[in-house]
């Protein structure tokens, strides 16, 4: 019983002194378990006299817990150091790049003709696709271009046969979807296109979007609205200016080209406008009866627009590439950049 | 079409600079492409004459000559032109001019003598594209010290305008005038245009067999002609500013005209004409040597112009060249003609021709100008040839020359297309502006079309006649109203957008590649493929239609290979064209290529190379967006372009829709391409094709797991297995999974380990092990008695 004290200084001295958790958990034993020096005196009061017991019976119970708060503390702070040391081991360097980057990218074409695609179907455009491999019905007849007419000569066409040829634009999805469905009909056509052509600014294949709205009461004012309000809408300026210049179409009447400000100069005049501050974007006009007979549409009770632009040109323009065959050479240093 | 400023202004002259016009024109629908001054500049030029011309004392080929400039000093001058002479009047820069190019003119001494000055050819002015191999020679009357620029006005524009087919009516000074009298209200005045009276009675017989092609035909005898006279420098200039070269003054004069009114007008030698002019069509077969030196042989359909021996000329597309002028020319037979549209359309181009004349009897020519347009170039060929005119000799026949039609603009009509009423006043001086004699009622206009005006024929070509006129930018701006209905969407389908942003994802480029390809690249990779055949290919290497995504993406993989590229990803959408046409089908297909390491050169792997595997699970990703993967299957088969030990078919519900698999050795062999690389293409329509997801309870029952490795042999394709397996495994097996494939150490040589974690759960009630084990015995025997797989220990 006398040797308390110095049972509980050693036992202080040796959990202070602890370095793992483990040597913790033999001085726990050793000193709290069920065989250890503590748990004996404990074990020892029996041999007191009566009188005696409760006070030493509480001298050493103080001690037990006493000790028993000390492993707790000093576990804690064991703990803290361990997981310490592990943290620091753990530590990586954060700059190092990502695993597995494999950035790909769609084609700038694609970027251009979904975002046209999107500007109109959502407010209420479908889209609609054909063949490219096309016959002279559609691409020309049904169009009000009848074999032998000068407006054959805009447009090199390739052929396959003597009726048979590689669509020259998209307008013979227009025909074919006036002779599938009644008005109000509201479309968007991307898709690929030929022309015998390839220098500089032509490519013999290109991409085109038409669109085409028939419905009762369609105006020349509703088709200027619709193209002012895309070209905003594509360039994301409000203030851009455009222009409606007469022009001529087979397939509509009035027809009409449209200049946009020069987008690179801002309309002050530079190479890609040619000085002129104005930049040709698209053709449109409203549809020509004769095309509205063709697709069984009846031209008095109702009236279109049709409007037409090449994807190439716009991506162009938007992402200010200079040179058409960039698109077709499929140059990986070309396409990451419109990722 | 290339006209001169100046000439317009002398018919028409608005308060507005060249640009001003330009814009005005180009905004009524003629489009102006490019304006150009009519000649360089330069200064110090006068007319000079030269007084005398001697002998340069120190060289052969060069002379000494005497040039009054006006200042009563004649200046000596050395000039090493052939062609000077005393007495002629001629350019004459001073010292001090500066010439083009900043060239500046000093006193100088050539061969040891004073030149103070330099007589000036053409293209030392500028005037001429090609080097002048002399100076140019003034007429007498030019008068000497007059500054020579503003003498013969270069300080002129070409206007180069870019007209529509629709606007043959302004293929013509003339018609240009008219429209621009139009948009300024202005009236147009031409020179007087007097018939010339026949000097002989001379006539050549003309008859017209067609005169449904023919409606109008005037011929000419002028007798007596020098061709060799010289075209006046006026006419010269005004030619070239034209963009049309002197050649004789016969051809000079027919030229001027057409530019003029818009007549074309041909010439014939009468030495070589037999008999009688005959307008007719072509005998199938015939032959013409034309002026441009090609024989033809003609098509039935054609119209020539004939004699009794044989045609002379396509009509209104090119003459003959026996029947052509020559120096040796005397009399001419002058023809102008009126032939109609339809009855030209095409035909230049089908002899692989394009001229000035079809070019303006395809779009319409007056009918109206015939005889206007032959007395003009009588009077004109008679002053400067000095012939003498016969009477003039015309077959006409009114019931076929164009109907005068009569069109009608409702008010009603007009208002509605464009969104707009106009003043009444305002649509009446329009069209009566444009020569439409309108006449109005409480509806609208009654117009007749003016005779020149080949493209109006409807109310809607009337709209845009007032609309144009009006100006496009004055006409309101409103957006179309529609009803907001909602419209059918399909859940169930992967859009081709979400296809394409999937293989984005799993780090591919999209490629856009031609969709006519070298006939040898498609053969080398698809032998047996049948797709059309361009007719008119602009190259070989683009003439025949693809019948696979393949050749594109090989040839983009080979472009960027010799580019330093060493991983590639390509993806494309597109087209493929199978079959003959007849029986053609243009199939949207989505493909795929990769090569080179798995991924991007780093610091954390990924060095080892794509291989088949890669590629699939990229497929496979993008079949899983359908959500029906069980649907698709991929079993070994060959493809010629395909490595014959990694190539599968693809089946979607039991349907080939496409190839997977590595290029073949032999193949990339063949084409020289420096890597090898894995491909596939599926039709779109499979991998669009998906389902609207079923929503299953979920059980609260445990699952029970087994996993199972048999011995098969090595030339078994897994998915056998699988397919036995799932066959027997009830109607509780959650979760197949394959984990390993195992090939060496502890496996006897042909076989292969194929280890299976299977997962079954119930969802009602916990399984027991009896039953598991019953499934489990049942796929062992399936797998023994069918696959020879046995059961590793």
């Amino acid at each position: 019983m006398d040797h308390l004290p110095t049972l509980i200084a050693e036992a202080r001295e040796a959990i202070q002194t602890a370095g793992s958790i483990s040597a913790l958990d033999e001085l726990r034993v050793h000193y709290l378990g069920k065989k250890g020096e503590i748990t004996a005196l404990l074990k020892g009061l029996g041999a007191l006299p009566a009188a005696e017991r409760p006070a030493a019976g509480e001298r050493i119970n103080q001690a037990k817990q006493a000790l028993a708060e000390e492993l707790d503390v000093r576990r804690q702070a064991l703990e803290k150091a361990e997981l310490e040391t592990r943290l620091a081991a753990e530590r990586v360097d954060v700059t190092l790049p990502g695993r597995g980057q494999v950035g790909g990218g769609l084609h700038p074409v694609t970027k251009t003709l979904e975002r046209i695609e999107g500007l109109f179907t959502r407010i209420g455009y479908d889209v609609a696709v054909g063949p490219e491999i096309e016959d002279d019905y559609h691409n020309f007849e049904a169009l009000n271009i009848p074999a032998h007419h000068p407006a054959r000569g805009m447009a090199d066409t390739f052929y396959f046969d003597a009726t048979r040829l590689l669509r020259t634009h998209t307008s013979p999805v227009q025909v074919r979807t006036m002779k599938e469905q009644a008005p109000p009909i509201r479309i968007v056509c991307p898709g690929r296109v030929y022309r015998s052509d390839s220098d500089l600014t032509h490519t013999p294949m290109f991409h085109q979007v038409e669109g085409l709205l028939v419905d009762e009461d369609v105006s020349f004012a509703d088709l200027k609205g619709t193209i002012e309000d895309f070209l905003h809408a594509f360039f994301e300026r409000d203030d851009l200016s455009v222009r409606f210049r007469p022009s001529y179409f087979p397939f509509t009447e009035p027809s009409a080209e449209v200049d946009i400000q020069c987008v690179m100069c801002s309309g002050d005049g530079c190479r890609v406008c040619g000085h002129s501050g104005w930049l040709e974007v698209m053709g449109c006009g409203m549809v020509h009866p004769e095309v509205f007979r063709h697709s069984g549409i009846d031209a008095e009770r109702y009236t279109g627009f049709a409007f037409g632009m090449g994807a190439e040109r716009l991506a162009m323009l938007r992402y200010g590439v200079n040179d058409l065959r960039l698109f077709f050479d499929n140059d990986l240093r070309f396409l990451r950049q419109f990722a | 079409m290339k006209f001169s400023e100046q000439w317009l202004r002398e018919w028409v002259s608005p308060q507005l600079d060249v640009q001003g016009l330009a814009d005005q024109i180009t905004m009524a629908g003629l489009e102006v492409d490019a304006i150009e001054p009519a000649a360089a500049l330069f200064s110090g030029v006068v007319v000079g004459e030269v007084v005398s011309k001697e002998p340069h004392p120190n060289a052969d080929k060069l002379s000494l000559c005497q040039v009054e400039d006006g200042s009563g000093e004649p200046a000596q001058v050395v000039c090493g032109a052939p062609n000077v002479a005393a007495g002629q009047k001629v350019p004459f820069a001073r010292v001090g001019a500066v010439l083009p190019g900043d060239f500046k003119i000093n006193k100088a001494k050539l061969r040891g003598v004073e030149s103070r000055g330099m007589i000036c050819s053409a293209s030392e002015l500028g005037m001429a594209e090609e080097t002048s191999s002399g100076i140019l020679e003034l007429p007498a009357s030019a008068p000497v010290g007059e500054d020579f620029r503003t003498w013969i006005g270069l300080d002129d524009h070409c206007i180069e305008v870019d007209l529509t087919p629709n606007r043959g009516d302004c293929l013509s000074i003339k018609g240009l005038a008219r429209e621009v009298g139009v948009l300024n209200r202005l009236p147009v005045e031409g020179p007087r245009i007097e018939p010339v009276p026949a000097a002989h009675d001379d006539a050549f017989a003309v008859r017209v067999d067609d005169a449904e092609r023919c409606p109008r035909y005037i011929g000419r005898l002028i007798k007596g002609v020098d061709v060799t006279a010289e075209t006046p420098l006026w006419m010269v200039e005004r030619l070239r500013r034209s963009g049309v070269r002197s050649i004789d003054a016969v051809v000079d004069v027919t030229n001027y005209v057409m530019l003029e009114l818009g007549q074309p007008l041909h010439a014939f030698d009468r030495a070589n004409l037999q008999g009688t002019v005959i307008v007719r069509l072509a005998r199938e077969g015939e032959q013409l040597v034309l002026l441009d030196g090609q024989t033809v042989a003609l098509r039935d359909d054609t119209l020539v112009i004939a004699d009794e021996r044989g045609p002379l000329a396509i009509a209104g597309v090119m003459g003959g060249e026996h029947s052509g002028v020559s120096a040796a020319t005397r009399d001419i037979f002058l023809e102008s003609a009126f032939f109609s549209p339809l009855a030209v359309a095409g035909q230049a181009r089908t002899y692989g021709l394009h001229t000035d004349a079809s070019h303006r009897f395809e779009r319409g020519v007056d009918p109206r100008l015939t005889g206007e347009a032959v007395e003009r170039a009588t009077r004109l060929l008679v002053d400067i040839t000095g012939g003498e005119p016969g009477p003039l000799v015309e077959s006409c026949s009114e019931a076929h020359l164009p109907d005068e039609r009569e069109v009608r603009l409702r008010a009603a009509r007009l208002e509605q297309a464009l969104g707009k009423r106009l003043p009444a006043e305002e649509v009446a001086d329009i069209l009566e502006r444009l020569g439409m004699a309108a006449t109005s009622d409480s509806q609208g206009w009654h117009t007749r079309v003016p005779s020149w005006r080949f493209d109006l024929a409807i109310e809607e070509d009337l709209v845009e006649e007032v609309a144009r006129i009006h100006g496009y930018n004055r006409l309101p701006v409103r957006r179309p109203r529609a009803r907001l209905g909602l419209r059918a969407d399909h859940e169930a389908r992967v859009p081709l957008s979400r296809l394409r942003r999937q293989m984005v994802a799993r780090g591919y480029q999209e490629a856009v590649t031609y969709s006519f390809v070298a006939p040898e690249l498609q053969a080398a990779l698809l032998p047996d493929a049948v797709s059309p055949r361009l007719a008119n290919p602009i190259s070989s290497d683009l003439s025949v239609m693809r019948a696979s995504l393949f050749p594109g993406l090989v040839r983009a993989l080979e472009y960027n290979l010799n580019r330093q590229q060493n991983r590639i990803r390509l993806f494309e959408a597109g087209l493929i064209f199978r079959g003959e046409l007849d029986a053609l089908e243009q199939t949207p297909m989505l493909g795929a290529l990769a090569c080179g390491p798995r991924e991007p050169e780093g610091w954390a792997g990924g060095r080892e190379r794509v291989d088949f595997f890669d590629l699939k699970g990229d497929l496979e990703s993008l079949i899983g967006l359908g959500g029906e993967p069980e649907t698709w299957r991929f079993e070994p088969a060959e493809h010629p372009a395909l490595h014959p030990g990694q190539s599968a078919r693809i089946l979607h519900r039991g349907e080939a829709v496409g190839w997977i698999g590595a290029l073949h050795p032999g193949v990339r062999a063949q084409l020289g391409l420096r890597s090898d690389a894995l491909l596939f293409e599926v039709r779109q329509d499979a991998l669009t094709h998906g389902r609207i997801a079923t929503f299953r309870p979920l059980s609260r029952y445990p699952e029970v797991r087994r996993d199972l490795a048999f011995l098969v042999d090595e030339s078994l394709p897994v998915q056998a297995l699988l397919d036995t397996l799932r066959a027997q495994a009830g109607e509780w097996l959650a979760e197949c999974r394959l984990f390993d494939v195992y090939q060496g150490k502890g496996v006897p040589e042909g076989r292969k380990s194929v280890a299976l974690g299977l997962t079954w759960q119930h969802p009602s009630r916990t399984l027991n092990d009896e039953e598991i084990n019953q499934l489990v015995d049942a796929i062992v025997a399936e797998s023994q008695q069918h696959l020879g797989a046995e059961l590793r220990g």
